[in-house]
């Protein structure tokens, strides 16, 4: 009996033993033909923060999931664990015969400009960053005027406001959220213009993009006790640092605006409206020129709320229907180059002395 | 034969294949039940560590750092510490190299070892402070270190935002003054000359132009034959493996424990300071951003000194290998689309396999043992 055992034992061996000889035979067929199919192909390197992000990555992906069905083109990504990672990734994208990669991220900037160095022939792109007149030829900049949408949220609580005083919480100071502070300064000053009142605007910085428990100190004090001078409506552009933001308007029952996403699930009757910065849309727009044959390297694209890749959230319970009807006139005015939001504090500067002054009530 | 094949399997080298061997077949069963080809998936791995001499030499030029931090936790079980500081040591150590080659701006021969020498600085005082405290006070090294660690990752994100190093634009510092690179050819290959003469040779440009090709891995091998002669050819080295067996018998034997502590982490910090300012003269942005999370360059140390089973020498061969892996898994992801997760969790299980490696000793010994009493 134990004899017939072992030699079963044996058997089993051996047939387990020849089918991992199989599967690993196998592999290294498939590894020995894995050719990369000559195809138009796109693909996206993250900087740090997960495709999951639901912020700035996962828009990006989304984006280039929606070009991928509508063209069939091949898309794919890389997640940098570390940001010293930026470049090996870069440059391990440009292998597999990708036509065009981007790096979402301004954090990228440095990194891309060496792996577009080392691999001349490849098409790479930057979300969020501009090199200026010094952009590389096979680099093309993408920008977003986000003031415009900023400028939009900004008269939204100019007009909602009934303390008369709005509040403003950054992460980082940089030109990116400067475009959301000044854009949004301007956006209450015309509307308090408008409504021929003094409103109040609080600005400070969280100093962090993650940290959620400072921006819900900061908001909670914006807040206050809901006297005179105390904010009731608080825009974030501080990416996690203002989930305690929202978090805080839902405790203390004030508005919170949301910033790149429509963050209105978070708390749908304290989230007002939010800014939106639609990268994945701006990705398809670049994808498709790419996919045409046109030439897009060495450029900076800006993208706004005439391409619609910024803007407000399609449905906007919180607010009432005329300002509404006030924000859809603004829009249009922002799109035709009637009014131009400032993204920078001189332009704000230059803003408030001349189309804010010169305004007829 | 029975037993000449079973001291063969004894081999601790043997050992680790069988391990990565099991490793691999239960990922294939975890990426099997998630819906992704495991054969497949196998195949882009083994395609992305060996498939181009770039792969090869960007797995070397990262196993550095996990190298010179798993020697550094290695040194410290040696003498009976857990050196789970190494992480805070590491960050510990960009800092300061960063902030000396953004300060300084001398001729590389100065520049170089002035930036390294004061990472590596960095890191033994965090070591020596922890030493002391153990020694002095007896509180245990875990809990100063880990708290060495929270402090060192708070210190890089208050320097990263400075008003003094942080660039704007950016979320990190002004990257070190060029002459504390230590990339070969660094200007040349980025020239309009360098780019072209790469592009005739394929070869040499994958290997040179687009990596960041330098020669710290020579150093990591170098330090971990040093730490290899220090702990078992050395009087010294000798009385710190004592004072890590049993320190009891270390202090009667007339071994001044105490100090021998202190020695050790500072020893240990130094080793993961010269992880940090290696990765900071040797590797592209060359300067230290806002850190979230850890980015576990110490940690890893941790499951590399482990698996090498805390031999100075072994830790070379497991930091390749944990290097080949994480390297692996950034390609499996964007080949095949499963998410870093899956992938995370795919590594975890063959490392932890690798963990096990004492097992397999065990198993043969036991049937041994069988075969001599039928």
């Amino acid at each position: 009996m134990k004899k017939i055992i072992s030699k079963l034992g044996i058997i089993l061996l051996l047939v387990a033993g020849l089918g991992t000889l199989l599967f690993f035979v196998k592999v290294f067929k498939i590894a020995s033909e894995l050719e990369n199919a000559d195809e138009f192909s796109v693909s996206m390197v993250t900087d740090g923060g997960g495709i999951n992000d639901q912020s700035f990555q996962q828009s990006a992906w989304e984006g280039l999931q929606r070009f991928s069905k509508s063209t069939g083109t091949h898309v794919s990504y890389i997640e940098c664990a570390q940001i010293s990672d930026a470049f090996s990734n870069l440059d391990k994208l440009s292998d597999v015969n990708t036509n065009l990669i981007y790096a979402v991220g301004f954090k990228m900037a440095d990194a891309l400009k060496l792996a577009a160095k080392a691999n001349p022939e490849i098409n790479f792109c930057i979300a969020d960053f501009s090199y200026g007149d010094e952009t590389p030829e096979n680099i093309t900049g993408i920008t977003f005027r986000a003031e415009e949408s900023s400028f939009l949220v900004g008269y939204i609580a100019a007009c909602t406001t009934k303390t008369n005083c709005v509040g403003f919480i950054g992460g980082i100071r940089g030109m990116v959220i400067d475009q959301f502070e000044y854009g949004y300064r301007a956006g209450v000053a015309y509307g308090a213009k408008k409504l021929n009142k003094d409103i109040m605007v609080k600005v400070q910085y969280a100093e962090s993009f993650t940290d959620s428990a400072k921006g819900k100190a900061i908001a909670t004090n914006m807040y206050g006790t809901g006297s005179e001078k105390d904010c009731d409506i608080v825009f974030h552009a501080a990416g996690g640092a203002g989930m305690g933001v929202i978090e805080s308007a839902k405790e203390t029952g004030n508005f919170a605006i949301g910033a790149d996403m429509d963050q209105s699930y978070l708390a749908p009757k304290n989230v007002l409206t939010s800014s939106i910065k639609n990268v994945g849309m701006a990705l398809e727009i670049i994808s498709q020129k790419a996919l045409d044959g046109e030439n897009i390297g060495g450029k900076t694209y800006s993208f706004g709320i005439q391409e619609g890749c910024v803007g407000i959230p399609e449905n906007n319970p919180n607010i009432s229907q005329d300002v509404l009807e006030k924000v859809r006139k603004i829009q249009e005015k922002i799109s035709s180059g009637e009014i131009v939001p400032p993204g920078t504090k001189e332009n704000y500067d230059e803003f408030v002395n001349k189309t804010i002054n010169n305004l007829n009530i | 034969m029975t037993k000449s094949i079973a001291n063969f399997l004894k081999k601790p080298f043997i050992c680790t294949c069988i391990a990565v061997f099991f490793g691999c077949l239960v990922a294939c069963l975890i990426l099997l039940i998630t819906g992704y080809s495991p054969a497949m998936s196998l195949a882009v791995m083994f395609n992305a560590i060996f498939s181009r001499p770039k792969f090869i030499v960007n797995i070397i030029l990262k196993s550095t750092p996990i190298i010179l931090t798993g020697i550094s936790v290695a040194f410290a079980f040696k003498s009976g510490l857990f050196n789970i500081g190494s992480e805070g040591q590491y960050i510990f150590s960009t800092v300061i190299s960063t902030i000396v080659g953004i300060v300084f701006d001398f001729h590389p021969i100065i520049q170089i070892p002035l930036v390294v020498f004061s990472g590596v600085f960095a890191g033994a005082l965090l070591g020596g402070i922890v030493g002391f405290l153990k020694a002095k006070f007896g509180i245990h090294e875990v809990i100063t270190s880990i708290m060495f660690n929270w402090i060192a990752l708070y210190f890089c994100n208050f320097i990263a935002n400075s008003q003094m190093f942080h660039k704007p634009e950016s979320d990190g510092t002004y990257s070190i003054n060029p002459s504390g690179f230590t990339l070969l050819m660094y200007d040349w290959k980025f020239s309009d000359d360098g780019v072209r003469f790469f592009k005739q040779n394929p070869f040499w440009g994958d290997i040179i132009l687009k990596t960041d090709f330098n020669v710290n891995f020579l150093v990591a091998v170098f330090a971990s034959i040093l730490m290899w002669v220090f702990v078992y050819r050395t009087r010294k080295g000798y009385e710190l493996r004592v004072t890590g067996l049993n320190p009891i018998a270390a202090e009667n034997a007339g071994i001044n424990v105490n100090k021998n502590i202190i020695y050790t982490m500072i020893i240990a910090g130094a080793l993961s300071g010269l992880a940090g300012s290696l990765s900071i003269t040797g590797t592209s942005s060359h300067n230290v951003h806002v850190l979230s999370t850890f980015e576990n360059n110490g940690f890893n140390g941790l499951s590399v000194a482990l698996i090498a089973g805390s031999s100075p020498i072994g830790c070379i061969f497991a930091g390749l290998m944990f290097s080949a892996f994480i390297y692996a898994g950034q390609t499996l992801q964007f080949k095949t689309g499963a998410p870093s997760e899956i992938v995370n969790i795919m590594i975890g299980v063959i490392v932890f396999f690798v963990a096990l490696v004492k097992i397999i000793p065990i198993i043969v010994n036991r049937f041994l043992e069988k075969r001599g009493n039928a």
